[in-house]
C-alpha cells in the first residue's frame, strides 16, 4: 500500500543548522498493516509523516501510494487518500465553525456551490452517534466549545469518514488526560479495524505499541533501526523493547517521555 | 432640531450607509471570513468607481455595475496572487495592488483625476424617473442601494453554506484543516478575494453615480471607515448565523454614517471624517485588549501603591 523507497531531507542545508532529519529511509507497508513507531527524541517520526503528507519535498527518493506515485504531489492532493491527527488537537478542526459544518468539508461531498444535504447532515448524525460522547445532540455548536478529547474524537471521525488508504495518528493521544487517552484509542482501534485501514501510529507509551497494531518500527537519528514483526511481537515486553533498541541503534532509547511515563 | 431635518439626516446617513454597508460587506467576507486584511480596498473602491462612471458615460447603464464588479474581480485576483503564489506578504500585496491602482484609475478616467455624470443615464437616474409618479419620488438613492444590498446579502447568505463557502470560512479559521481535508487554500483565497472585492467596487460604482462624479480621491480611507462600521456592527450583532450577522454590518454602516452626520451637524468639520473612523476603528480593537489586560494593570497599580 505504502512504499518508500530511500527517502532523505535536510534542514537547512549548507548553514550551521544544518539538520538531516531522514537519511536513506525505506519502508513498505502491506494493505491493512498497522505499524507503531518509537523512538527517540528528533528521531524523525514526525518528519517521516510530513514527508509523506507533502508539507515538504523530500530531497531525494520516492514514495509511492497504492502503486501510484506521490513523490510531488501536492499536500492537498494527498489529502484526498491520507488521513492525519496531529498531537495538538486544536489543529485538525476548524474552532470557529460548527461540528456539522466541519464534518461537511471533510465528507467533501457534492459541487463547490452544493449545500449539505438532508441526507448527509443524517448521515453525520448517525456517525456522530458511533462515537458515543453525545456530539450528535451539538451539531450546531462551534467546535471550539468541545473539550480536546471531543475534538480529536471529531478528528478521527473527520479523518477517516471517507475511509483514507492510508491513516498517520502522530501521537494523537499525548495531549489528553489518561482516561480520554484511552477512549480515543479504543475508538481509533474500532474505526482502523472496521475500515480495515492501512496505519502508522507514533507513540511514546510503549504498553501501547506492543497492543496495537501487527508491527512495530522503531527509529532512530532519521531512520528505521528495528521492524518487528507480527509474530515476534506477540511475546514481547516494554524491557524487552528497550534492549533490542539498544542493540539495534548501538545505544539506550533517549525518549524522556516513554522513560518518564509507565 | 425640528423633526424635519432629522428625518433629512437620517435619510443621507441611510443612503451612504447602504451603499458603503456593501464595502463592509466585501470586508465581512475577507478580513472576517477569510481573515486576510485586503489594503487594497481604498484603490478597488475608486476601481469600480472609475471603471463604472466611463461605461455610464458610454451609454451602458446596466452594464456599468457589472464592468465596475468585473474590475473589482480582476483587482482581487491581483491582490490574491500575490500573497499566494508569489511570496508577497498579505499586508504588502494589499498596500502594493492600491498603489498600482492609483495609476489604473486616473488611465481608466482618460488621464483626468474627475468624471462628471451630471447628464448620465445610471440606475439611478433611470429609477428616478421610474418613481417619478409614485409615493417614492426622489427616494431613487435609498431604492438602488437597499436592492443592491439585499441581493449582496442574500448571496453571500447562500455563498457561504455551500461547500466552497465553507471551505472559505475554514482557510481564515484553520488553514491546517483545510489542507488536511483536500481543498487547496491558494483557490480559496483567491476565490474569497474576487468575490470580495467585487462587492467593494460595486460599491464605488453605486456611490459615485448617486452623487454623480468621480474623484479620483473617492475611495480613499474606505477601508478604515468600513472596518470602523465592521466592528461597530460585530458588537451589534456579532453573533448568530450568517444572516444575523451580515444584517449587523450593514445596521454598523448606517449607525456610523449617522454619527457622523449628527455630527456634521454640530459644526464638526467635514474633513474629520478619516479622523473619528480612525478613532473608532482603534477603539474598538483596542477596547476589548485593554479590557482583557485591566486586572493585571490594576494589580500592578496597587502593587505600587501599597509597595516599597
Amino acid at each position: 500500500m505504502l512504499k518508500i523507497s530511500h527517502i532523505a531531507k535536510t534542514f537547512n542545508p549548507g548553514t550551521v543548522n544544518e539538520k538531516k532529519a531522514i537519511e536513506d529511509l525505506s519502508l513498505e507497508l502491506k494493505k491493512g498493516d498497522f505499524a507503531t513507531i518509537i523512538g527517540s527524541n528528533g528521531a524523525g517520526k514526525s518528519t517521516l509523516f510530513n514527508a509523506v503528507c507533502g508539507d515538504f519535498m523530500t530531497d531525494a527518493g520516492a514514495i509511492e501510494l497504492d502503486g501510484r506515485d506521490i513523490t510531488f504531489m501536492p499536500q492537498h492532493v494527498r489529502a484526498k487518500e491520507i488521513g492525519r491527527l496531529y498531537q495538538d488537537p486544536m489543529r485538525g478542526t476548524a474552532p470557529g465553525m460548527t461540528i456539522e459544518e466541519n464534518l461537511a468539508l471533510a465528507a467533501g461531498k457534492g459541487g463547490w456551490l452544493s449545500h449539505t444535504s438532508r441526507q448527509e447532515k443524517e448521515r453525520f448524525r448517525e456517525e456522530l452517534k458511533k462515537l458515543d460522547i453525545g456530539l450528535e445532540e451539538r451539531m450546531s455548536h462551534p467546535v471550539g466549545l468541545l473539550s480536546g478529547g471531543q475534538r480529536q474524537a471529531l478528528t478521527l471521525l473527520m479523518a477517516t469518514m471517507n475511509p483514507p488508504k492510508l491513516l498517520l495518528l502522530d501521537e494523537h493521544t499525548a495531549a489528553l488526560d489518561p482516561g480520554t487517552a484511552e477512549k480515543v484509542l479504543n475508538l481509533t482501534k474500532r474505526i482502523v479495524e472496521e475500515y480495515q485501514l492501512t496505519c502508522l501510529m507514533i507513540t511514546h507509551n510503549m504498553q501501547s505499541a506492543i497492543d496495537l497494531g501487527n508491527r512495530i518500527l522503531m527509529m532512530d537519528s532519521g531512520n528505521i533501526v528495528l521492524d518487528i514483526g507480527e509474530g515476534e511481537k506477540k511475546n514481547m515486553t516494554v524491557d524487552a523493547l528497550l534492549e533490542k533498541f539498544k542493540t539495534g541503534a548501538g545505544k539506550a532509547l533517549d525518549n524522556d517521555r516513554i522513560l518518564l511515563s509507565d | 432640531m425640528t423633526i424635519a431635518t432629522m428625518l433629512s439626516l437620517g435619510e443621507t446617513a441611510l443612503k451612504l450607509g447602504l451603499i458603503c454597508s456593501l464595502t463592509v460587506l466585501a470586508l465581512f467576507l475577507s478580513y472576517s471570513m477569510l481573515n486576510v486584511c485586503d489594503l487594497s480596498t481604498d484603490g478597488c473602491f475608486t476601481f469600480g468607481a472609475a471603471v463604472g462612471a466611463v461605461v455610464a458615460v458610454s451609454g451602458h447603464p446596466f452594464l456599468s455595475v457589472i464592468a465596475a464588479m468585473l474590475a473589482g474581480v480582476l483587482s482581487g485576483f491581483v491582490t490574491a496572487i500575490l500573497q499566494t503564489k508569489l511570496g508577497v506578504d498579505s499586508l504588502l500585496a494589499g498596500i502594493i495592488v492600491n498603489t498600482a491602482l492609483y495609476s489604473v484609475n486616473i488611465a481608466v478616467m482618460g488621464g483626468s483625476s474627475l468624471i462628471n455624470m451630471n447628464r448620465t443615464v445610471t440606475v439611478f437616474s433611470m429609477m428616478k424617473e421610474a418613481l417619478s409618479s409614485t409615493p417614492l419620488k426622489g427616494r431613487e438613492d435609498i431604492i438602488v442601494a437597499l436592492i443592491a444590498v439585499i441581493l449582496v446579502v442574500a448571496f453571500l447568505v447562500f455563498f457561504l453554506k455551500t461547500r466552497l463557502g465553507l471551505a472559505i470560512r475554514a482557510t481564515g479559521n484553520n488553514s491546517d484543516m483545510v489542507k488536511s481535508s483536500s481543498i487547496n487554500p491558494v483557490f480559496t483565497t483567491i476565490i474569497g478575494l474576487c468575490v470580495a472585492n467585487a462587492f467593494t467596487a460595486l460599491s464605488g460604482c453605486l456611490l459615485s453615480q448617486s452623487q454623480k462624479s468621480v474623484d479620483i480621491n473617492i475611495g480613499q480611507g474606505m477601508v478604515t471607515i468600513a472596518l470602523a462600521s465592521l466592528l461597530i456592527g460585530g458588537t451589534l450583532l456579532g453573533r448568530g448565523g450568517i444572516f444575523v450577522r451580515a444584517v449587523g454590518m450593514v445596521l454598523g454602516s448606517f449607525i456610523f454614517r449617522l454619527v457622523y452626520t449628527i455630527a456634521l451637524r454640530f459644526n464638526m468639520p467635514a474633513f474629520m471624517l478619516k479622523l473619528v473612523s480612525s478613532v473608532i476603528v482603534v477603539l474598538a480593537i483596542s477596547g476589548p485588549y485593554l479590557k482583557q489586560q485591566w486586572p493585571q494593570i490594576r494589580r500592578r497599580l496597587t502593587h505600587r501603591k501599597g509597595g516599597r
